[in-house]
C-alpha cells in the first residue's frame, strides 16, 4: 500500500476539499496521512519522512499557494526526500491567470503535477497510479 | 493494626513515611542520608531508627514498598527519526517513566554520536523511528550501529512495527540485550507510550536497581518498584482523577524545585479551549512530565548564569540591597549543602526558585501562535493548554521549607509579558509540607483511596 501525505498549506483553513481528497484516495487504496489545514512545508515534510510517503499532495484555495510552495522541492531534498512526488492543486495563484503559465511556474519550482481549479480528484488519482506505478 | 512503610531512596536523603492503614492516618515521616556508596541499608536503618524515636508508639510494620532515585536516578537516551515526532515521542515515554533524558538523537546515528553514547552514563536506550508502516530504513540503520557499538546497555525498541523482524535478526546473535515493544508513535502525531513505560519500569526493577547497588535494600524493603519521579506522577494522576466515590482535584500541576533539576508534572488533556485554536504537533500525554536539568537550586545553579542576566535577576529578587549575582550563584554550586543564613541570602534562594518556576513553566506549557488568514485570526496551539489548571502543588526542598512558598509558586501564573504561553490563570496553591507525594504514589498502588485521602488532608 502506497502512502501519500495530504494537507492544506499556509494560512489556509479550507477543510472541506481536504476531507473529500482523503476520502477518495482512501477508497482507491492509498494509505492517506492527512495533516489537515494550516500546515507548513515542514509539517508536510516531517510527516512524509516518518511515514515513508511516496507523494505529497498540497492543496491551497486562498490564492497564496505560490508563496507557500516556494522552495518546497529544495526543502524536500534537504530533508532527504529526493524521490518524492509533489502535487499541487486548487486556487494556487492570485486572481485569474493563464493556467499554462501557472503550471509552468510550479513545474519549474519542482512540482510533478499541477492542477487548475475545478478539477476532480479522480483525475489526480489516475496520475498517482501512473506515477507511483500501481 | 497494619502499618505500611513507604521508602524513597533519594539522591541525598532516604525518606520514610509510615501510614496506619486501618486508622487511615499518616503516622509520621523521617529521613537520613542515603548511603549508596557503602551500604544502602545503613541509611535506611538510621531513618527507621529515627522514626521509632520520634514515634515511640509506632506499631510493627506490616508492609513496605519503595521507590528510588538514588545513584543518579534512571538515565536514558532517546533516539528517533524526526525531532518533533518520533524523537519527541521517545523522549516523552522516558520522561513519563521517571527517567532523566540527557541524550537525544535524531535521524541516522553517526560515529560521533555513538561515541557520545559510549561516554555517557546511561542506563537504558530507547530506540524509536517511523510510524507503523512508515520509514524503517532509519531505525534499521540505527539498530545496526548500536549492535556494532555493543554498549552493554539494554535497548528498548519502540519504532515502526514493520522493522521489528529485521531488528530481531540484527540483534539476535549479538550480546545486545533488547526489548521489542509497541511503537511510541504508531500513527503520525499519535502518542502511545504505555507499553514502553511498562518495560522501562520492568528493566528498572530487574536490572538498574542492582547495577546501582541498591538491590541490597530489597532484603528489608521488598522489591523497589519504580523510579521516584514516576511515583510522583502516579500520585498526581490519582489526586487529579479521584478514586471511586472519593473525588479528585481535577486538572492539576505539581512543580518540584530540587537541587539539580526542576520537574513539572501536569494532569489534564490540555486541548484547545476555543474553536479558532488549532492543535499542532505531537499528541500530548494526559499525565505529562518535563525535567529541566539547567534549573536547580544547587548542583545546577551555575546554569542560571547563562540563562538570566544580573539585570533580569533583579526582577525576581525583591530586596533593595545589592547582591553579587555571580558570587552568590557560584557559592551555591560549589557548596551544595549551603543553607542561607541572612535575609538577603534567603531572598536570593527565593529569587532562584522563582526563576526555576517561571522558566520551567515557559517550557512545559503550550504556546499559541497567531495566523492571519482571510477568515480572520486563527491560532496554532502546540503543547498543553493549562489555563484552567485548578491546583498548583509545590514540592522539593526550597518550596517545602519556605514560609512564603506560595509567593514563589505565583511565578507559574499567566504573565503579561508572556501572553502567548498557556499558563494557569487563577489556580489554588498548595504545598507538600510533609514531602509525602512520592510515598502516596507508592501507597496508591495498593491503597489508592487512602493515598488520595491522605494527600487531600496533608497538602496545605
Amino acid at each position: 500500500m502506497k502512502t501519500v501525505v495530504i494537507g492544506v498549506i499556509g494560512a489556509d483553513v479550507h477543510a472541506v476539499g481536504n476531507k473529500i481528497i482523503e476520502h477518495v484516495l482512501t477508497e482507491h487504496g492509498y494509505n492517506v496521512i492527512n495533516i489537515g489545514v494550516l500546515s507548513s512545508q515542514e509539517d508536510f515534510i516531517n510527516a512524509a519522512i516518518e511515514t515513508d510517503a511516496s507523494a505529497i499532495l498540497v492543496s491551497s484555495l486562498y490564492g497564496h499557494g505560490e508563496m507557500d510552495c516556494q522552495y518546497m522541492r529544495e526543502n524536500c531534498e534537504e530533508a532527504g526526500l529526493a524521490n518524492i512526488k509533489l502535487y499541487v492543486g486548487g486556487n494556487i495563484v492570485v486572481g485569474k491567470q493563464d493556467f499554462k503559465a501557472v503550471e509552468q511556474r510550479f513545474k519549474k519550482m519542482g512540482f510533478d503535477r499541477v492542477y487548475p481549479p475545478g478539477i476532480s480528484i479522480e483525475d489526480a488519482v489516475a496520475d498517482l497510479q501512473e506515477d507511483l506505478g500501481e | 493494626m497494619s502499618v505500611q512503610l513507604l521508602v524513597d531512596f533519594g539522591s541525598t536523603y532516604t525518606k520514610l513515611t509510615a501510614v496506619d492503614i486501618e486508622a487511615e492516618r499518616l503516622i509520621g515521616t523521617s529521613k537520613a542520608m542515603t548511603t549508596v556508596k557503602t551500604d544502602v541499608l545503613e541509611g535506611f536503618d538510621r531513618a527507621l531508627e529515627q522514626l521509632r524515636v520520634s514515634y515511640p508508639d509506632l506499631p510493627e510494620i506490616t508492609g513496605v514498598s519503595a521507590c528510588s532515585s538514588a545513584a543518579g536516578g534512571l538515565k536514558m537516551a532517546a533516539i528517533g527519526l524526526v525531532e518533533e515526532l518520533t524523537v519527541e515521542a521517545a523522549k516523552r515515554a522516558c520522561l513519563g517513566a521517571g527517567a532523566l533524558v540527557n541524550h537525544v538523537f535524531s535521524h541516522h546515528l553517526s560515529r560521533k554520536e555513538i561515541k557520545q553514547l559510549r561516554q555517557a552514563d546511561i542506563d537504558i536506550i530507547m530506540l524509536a523511528g517511523g510510524t507503523d508502516g512508515g520509514n524503517k530504513e532509519c531505525i534499521l540503520h540505527n539498530a545496526r550501529k548500536l549492535k556494532e557499538a555493543n554498549l552493554g546497555v539494554p535497548i528498548i525498541v519502540a519504532g515502526n512495527k514493520d522493522a521489528a523482524d529485521e531488528i530481531e535478526e540484527i540483534f539476535e546473535d549479538s550480546p545486545v540485550e533488547y526489548f521489542l515493544v509497541d511503537n511510541v508513535m504508531p500513527k503520525l502525531k499519535q502518542l502511545q507510550v504505555k507499553d514502553a513505560k511498562n518495560i522501562i519500569r520492568q528493566i528498572f526493577i530487574t536490572k538498574i536497581i542492582e547495577a546501582k547497588g541498591i538491590k541490597r535494600a530489597e532484603e528489608k524493603t521488598g522489591e523497589i518498584i519504580m523510579p521516584t519521579p514516576e511515583a510522583v506522577l502516579i500520585a498526581a494522576e490519582l489526586l487529579a482523577k479521584g478514586y471511586e466515590d472519593e473525588p479528585g482535584f481535577g486538572e492539576l500541576m505539581i512543580i518540584d524545585v530540587g537541587g539539580a533539576t526542576t520537574d513539572v508534572h501536569t494532569i489534564g488533556a490540555g486541548y484547545p479551549k476555543r474553536s479558532e485554536v488549532i492543535f499542532k504537533g505531537l499528541q500530548e500525554p494526559f499525565a505529562k512530565r518535563t525535567v529541566e536539568g539547567d534549573l536547580g537550586m544547587r548542583y545546577s545553579a551555575n546554569a542560571l548564569l547563562s540563562l538570566v542576566s544580573p539585570y533580569e535577576f533583579k526582577q525576581y529578587y525583591h530586596r533593595e540591597e545589592a547582591q553579587d549575582f555571580e558570587t552568590s550563584v557560584r557559592r551555591r554550586h560549589e557548596n551544595v549543602d549551603y543553607l542561607p543564613e541572612d535575609d538577603a541570602e534567603k531572598e536570593f534562594d527565593k529569587a532562584m526558585a522563582r526563576i526555576c518556576c517561571d522558566y520551567s513553566m515557559s517550557r512545559h506549557v503550550g504556546h499559541v501562535e497567531v495566523v492571519y488568514t482571510p477568515l480572520g485570526n486563527m491560532y496554532y496551539q502546540t503543547g498543553k493548554d493549562l489555563t484552567d489548571t485548578q491546583y498548583v502543588i509545590g514540592t522539593g526542598g526550597v518550596l517545602i521549607n519556605h514560609d512564603d512558598a506560595k509567593d514563589i509558586l505565583r511565578e507559574v501564573n499567566q504573565k503579561s509579558n508572556k501572553k502567548l504561553e498557556l499558563r494557569p490563570t487563577n489556580p489554588i496553591f498548595l504545598i507538600d509540607r510533609k514531602y509525602i507525594l512520592s510515598a502516596m504514589g507508592l501507597l496508591g498502588q495498593k491503597y489508592p483511596k487512602l493515598a488520595l485521602k491522605l494527600m487531600k488532608q496533608h497538602l496545605e
